[in-house]
Formats: structure tokens, C-alpha cells, sequence
């Protein structure tokens, strides 16, 4: 399976069989993704996929064992300056002074980034304003609110427009207010011509935001596409059913379909149908036969959870009926 | 280098040394507290513990240039503690993934921590004097002293910046921190070599310290720790060479440490 199609020339990151390990770990095991310039491309993954590992290796934060790295065409191991005066990082965790505050933040990386003195100054009262930060005033972003200091945090990786942005998890933890902030941002942004690549473990985020998806896990790409070829993959339409009571859910399942999938919280069961009315009828008839008491029975389209549920399975059984890969 | 790349070089350690000087700002308290520690000790040896053994004339005279050059090398500890809470912090990441240059972290670091301990000197030697002590050679003595117990402060700058990245966390500082306090003591700061057992003697006459403390006070005029020996006579060479051979070793160590953290 050929993962990396794109031409080189409008990439604006190539990985190639990337490697990395921490000891005995593998975080990265041949991983491959490529990004073409002015795209937003979603890295999709569980928790341990690799996903902060790529982003640190891409922003020449951490050295990767083997394999091809290369950001707006630089190699990122042998040209790591060159890469830096093109990129913005937002990592995983506030990566602003905590005992500074916004303003005196964005001064001083502007100041480093060399804009000089005036213009750092300048460009941090734009920020600010274009963030909703602007009266915030000397207060340490330390005790800003997690959406403030998130917003301060993209502010910061914002200042010289870089060509490519590197967005870890941006809106893990944020309310749905700081999530549509954050959002909008990201949207503006792409219209300016940069690319992005989002890690994300919400699903919806990447149906929103990213143009195309890459699935990983466990240091590996295991599929790539738009969120549109992705959700084909998994099939056509699907049954879902809510149970009463859990304890029939297995029971319930055999009787749904052969390639039903189970979820004991939700107490669901989710199958792929080939034939709409005819199986909705059946799986009626068939739990009334079994004495097995639904609450609902419906018909949708597949959704790029199971998307990933499907494709992640594959590699790790079982392991992901964990609330926040779901959610 | 060309020289545009110095003059950036410059600029981005002059933009680190502001971000200390405005936590300073942020944390007047902390930097009143580790200015007053020093002023505690020489009260407290000067005072409640009194005279040294070995020591020959005015035990304040004595006393208080070792404890200047104890202060320097005790400057180690808080250099430790905050590296190696900077580097915990995000922040890292952000200078770290810019076109910045990289050494400009430490060098911040390392101006605002002599400014401390400057300010700190200052301090130490206006408050010997309002409890007696003089010293009596020149001014240009005055002045050299002071040059020495700079250099040992910055020596101990690089040492202490290297072993915080060694050790990673403030945990670790912790176990450091006890081992610096032998190495303090284990010096001609509060006693004379010679009062000591012999073997004793000879190694607290080689420590750096000892080394800082009998130079400072042969400038000061101050009474000497009656002991010949090689080290004793040639305090001043070694004053010179110890913190110069420790930056020589650990300034290159810790700025090759910080351009591979996390690798
Ligand atoms: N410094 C490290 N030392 C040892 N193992 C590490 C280190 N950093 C990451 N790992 C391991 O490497 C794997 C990949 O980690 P990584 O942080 O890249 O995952 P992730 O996809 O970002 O996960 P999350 O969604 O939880 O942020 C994990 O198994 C993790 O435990
Ligand atoms: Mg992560």
C-alpha cells in the first residue's frame, strides 16, 4: 500500500518510513505522511499513536531514528534552522512563559523571531486583538483560562505567518466555545495559504477542519484519504440498536449481523447492511423473537468514529472501548 | 560565525536576559530571600558560632571574605534549581523550535544570575562592613578580589547549568544540593587548614574554594589562614585557573547538552 501518492514539489511536509523509539518502544514504526502546501491534513489517532512524536520530529524538537523528513523541502535533521524560520509549533501542552504576561509574551518571540523591537510590539497588539486577548493587560497567562492561554499559545505560533503550522491536539481540553475559537482560527488561516497539520483525537474536529486525514496507530499509518474515502471504507449503511439492558448485548449482536460491533457504555450495536428496510426488519423481528427488549433501532450513515474504530481494531484488539477514543 | 549572526547571537541573549530580569519583577519576594540567605549565614558564623580555629587576628576579617566566596560557590544551588525548572516548562519547546539561537537560553540564564550575584556581593560587603570588618589594600585590590569572586560565581554558573540538565528534574537538585555543602565546608571558609588533621588539611587547601577565599583575603589584607604549603602560596594562581579550567570543561558541556535535550 502506497501511502505517499503526492508529488514532492507541492509538499509541504514529506515523511518517509520514519523511526523513532524510546528505548525499548517503538513510538514510530515506518510511519509515512505526506502534506501538500495549503492543506489542513488531520493526523488521527489513540492515545500512543506516534502523533506527538511525528509533531516534535517535524519541528526539529526531537531526532527520528531513520527514515525522510522534510518541511517546506528542508530535511529537518540536516537543515534544522531553515525549517524553524518557516514553522509554528503548538504543542500538546502551553508552550508560552507562565509567568510573563500575554502581551510581554508575544513581545519577546517576536523579538526573537528578529522583527526588531517596534514591530514585536506592534504584532503582539495585533494578536492580541485578533484573539480576543487585547484587555488581558499584565496578568500572568499563568492564571489565564485554559482557552485564554490556548488561544495565547496559537497567538505565539502565529507570529511571522509561518508556511507550515503544526497544531497538536489544539482544542483537547477547551470548552465549546474555546473549540469554535480555535476552529475559526484554523479556518482563517488556511484561506492565507499556510498548511496546516492537525493532530486530533475528535473525530469531528478533523471532519471539520482537515481536507484529508491520516489514520495512525501505533506508529504507523494505517490509512489516508479525505474524511469522505475514509468513512466509504468502512462500507455503506448502518443498523445501530440500543439495548435496555446490557446483559443481552452479545446475544443481541449475533442476532444483528456477523460483523456487529458492540458498546457495553452505550449499550449498542452497531452493523454494516447491505439491504436497508429488509435488515431493519429482521433484526426487529429476530430480538421480538429473542425476547431481547430494544429502546431504539435506526438507520444512518457510517461516521468517521467507526472509521477509526474499524481501522485502529486491526492492529490492537480491543483495546479502545475507552470513553475519550469514542467520544 | 558572520557577524550578522553575532549580532543576533547578542540581540536573542539580550531578549533571554530581559525575560529573568521581568520574572524578577514577577517574584520580588524570591529574589529578596536569596539575597538575604547569604546575610543570615554571615550573621550566624559571625555571631551565634564565633571564631574560627587556626585563624590568626580578627575572626570577622577572616570570616567574611570566605564567606563572599562561599556565597559564589553556594550561587551553584540556584542556578541548578532554576534550570532545571525552565526546562520542565513548555517555553523550551517554543525557543527551541524557532530561528533563535539556541545557546541564548543559557546565556540569559547566565547575565541575570551573575547580576543577581553581583547585587548580592554588593550587598554582602556593606553589610561586613557595618558589622566591623575593613579591608586594607588598595583600591585595584578591592577590585580584584571582587573580579574573583566573580569568576567563581560563573564558573559555578556553567557547572551548575550542566549538572541541572544531567539531572533533569528539581528532584534531583535536591541530591546535588546536599553534596554541594561538604564541598562548602570542606573549605578554608570558617577554620584554617593547619587547625585541621592533616590529610584534612591538605584536601580542604586544593578545594576551588579554599583556593578563592585565601586570594580574596591576601587582596583584602586580611589575616591569613596560617599555613604554608603550595596551594596556600599559590592561591591566587589557583583562584584564576580552577574557575577557568571548570568553564573551560562545563560551558562547552551545557551548551551542547541543551542543543540535544530530548534527543
Ligand atoms: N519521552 C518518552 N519516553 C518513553 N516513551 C515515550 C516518550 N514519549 C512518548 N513515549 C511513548 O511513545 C508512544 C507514542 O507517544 P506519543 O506521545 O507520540 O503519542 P500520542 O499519539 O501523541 O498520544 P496522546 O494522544 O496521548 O498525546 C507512546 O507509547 C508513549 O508512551
Ligand atoms: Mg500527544
Amino acid at each position: 500500500m502506497s501511502l505517499t501518492g503526492a508529488h514532492a514539489d507541492d509538499a509541504a511536509i514529506v515523511v518517509e518510513g520514519a523511526q523513532k523509539r524510546y528505548g525499548q518502544k517503538r513510538a514510530l514504526d515506518g510511519l509515512d505522511l505526506v502534506v501538500r502546501r495549503g492543506t489542513v491534513h488531520g493526523v488521527l489517532g489513540p492515545n500512543g499513536a506516534g502523533k506527538t512524536t511525528i509533531v516534535r520530529i517535524l519541528a526539529t524538537l526531537l531526532r527520528h531514528d531513520a527514515g525522510r523528513v522534510e518541511v517546506a523541502g528542508y530535511d529537518v535533521r540536516s537543515r534544522p534552522a531553515e525549517v524553524r524560520r518557516r514553522i509554528g509549533l503548538l504543542g500538546q501542552h502551553a508552550a508560552v512563559d507562565e509567568e510573563l504576561g500575554g502581551r510581554q509574551n508575544l513581545e519577546m518571540f517576536g523579538r526573537l523571531y528578529h522583527l526588531g523591537a517596534r514591530r514585536a510590539g506592534e504584532r503582539a497588539d495585533e494578536l492580541l486583538a485578533r484573539f480576543g486577548l487585547a484587555d488581558t493587560g499584565s496578568k500572568a497567562v499563568g492564571k489565564y483560562s485554559g482557552g485564554m492561554r490556548r488561544r495565547l499559545d496559537l497567538a505565539a505560533s502565529l507570529i511571522t505567518d509561518p508556511q507550515v503550522l503544526f497544531l497538536d491536539e489544539p482544542t483537547t481540553g477547551l470548552d465549546p466555545r474555546g473549540r469554535a475559537e480555535v476552529w475559526g482560527a484554523v479556518r482563517s488561516l488556511v484561506g492565507g495559504g499556510t498548511t496546516v497539520l492537525l493532530t486530533t483525537q475528535y473525530l469531528e474536529e478533523a471532519d471539520q477542519l482537515a481536507d484529508r486525514i491520516t489514520v495512525v496507530d501505533r506508529g504507523r499509518a494505517v490509512a489516508e484519504g479525505t474524511p469522505d474515502d475514509l468513512k466509504r471504507t468502512v462500507g455503506g449503511d448502518r443498523i445501530d440498536v440500543v439495548l435496555r439492558d446490557a446483559r443481552h448485548l452479545d446475544a443481541a449482536a449475533a442476532l444483528v449481523g456477523p460483523d456487529a460491533e458492540t458498546d457495553a457504555y452505550r449499550r449498542r450495536i452497531s452493523a454494516p447492511v447491505a439491504d436497508r428496510m429488509a435488515a431493519l426488519a429482521r433484526t426487529v423481528r429476530a430480538l421480538e423473537a429473542a425476547g431481547i427488549e430494544a429502546e431504539d433501532i435506526a438507520l444512518r450513515r457510517p461516521t468517521l468514529d467507526e472509521v477509526f474504530l474499524h481501522l485502529t481494531k486491526e492492529t490492537e484488539p480491543g483495546d479502545f472501548a475507552d470513553e475519550e477514543v469514542v467520544a | 560565525m558572520s557577524a550578522n549572526a553575532v549580532g543576533w547571537a547578542v540581540a536573542d541573549s539580550w531578549t533571554m536576559t530581559r525575560r529573568e530580569l521581568a520574572h524578577w519583577g514577577r517574584q520580588p519576594v524570591q529574589v529578596v530571600v536569596g539575597l538575604v540567605f547569604p546575610v543570615m549565614l554571615l550573621l550566624m558564623f559571625g555571631f551565634l558560632i564565633g571564631g574560627g580555629k587556626g585563624v590568626q587576628g580578627d575572626y570577622v576579617d577572616f570570616l567574611v571574605p570566605g564567606m563572599l566566596a562561599l556565597t559564589m560557590a553556594f550561587g551553584l544551588e540556584a542556578t541548578m534549581l532554576a534550570v532545571t525548572q525552565d526546562l520542565n516548562k513548555g517555553v523550551i519547546d517554543r525557543f527551541r523550535s524557532m530561528p533563535m539561537t539556541s545557546g541564548a537560553v543559557l546565556v540569559g540564564r547566565a547575565v541575570a544570575d551573575m547580576l543577581q550575584s553581583a547585587a548580592g556581593l554588593v550587598i554582602l560587603v556593606g553589610v561586613g562592613w557595618a558589622v566591623g570588618w575593613r579591608w586594607h589594600g588598595g583600591p585595584l585590590a578591592f577590585l580584584g578580589a571582587l573580579g574573583l569572586l566573580l569568576l567563581l560565581r560563573f564558573a559555578m554558573l556553567w557547572v551548575g547549568i550542566h549538572l541541572a540538565m544531567v539531572a533533569g528534574r528539581p528532584e534531583m537538585v535536591q541530591a546535588v544540593q546536599i553534596l554541594v555543602w561538604p564541598v562548602g565546608f570542606l573549605s578554608s571558609v570558617f577554620a584554617a587548614p593547619a587547625s585541621m588533621p592533616d590529610w584534612l588539611g591538605r584536601v580542604v587547601q586544593w578545594n576551588p574554594l579554599s583556593a578563592t577565599a585565601t586570594a580574596v583575603r591576601d587582596l583584602f589584607g586580611s589575616p591569613a589562614a596560617a599555613a604554608s604549603s603550595w596551594p596556600a602560596e599559590h592561591a591566587g594562581l589557583l583562584a584564576v585557573v580552577w574557575p577557568v579550567v571548570l568553564v573551560a570543561v562545563f560551558f562547552p558541556l551545557a551548551v551542547r547538552r541543551f542543543g540535544r535535550l530530548n534527543q
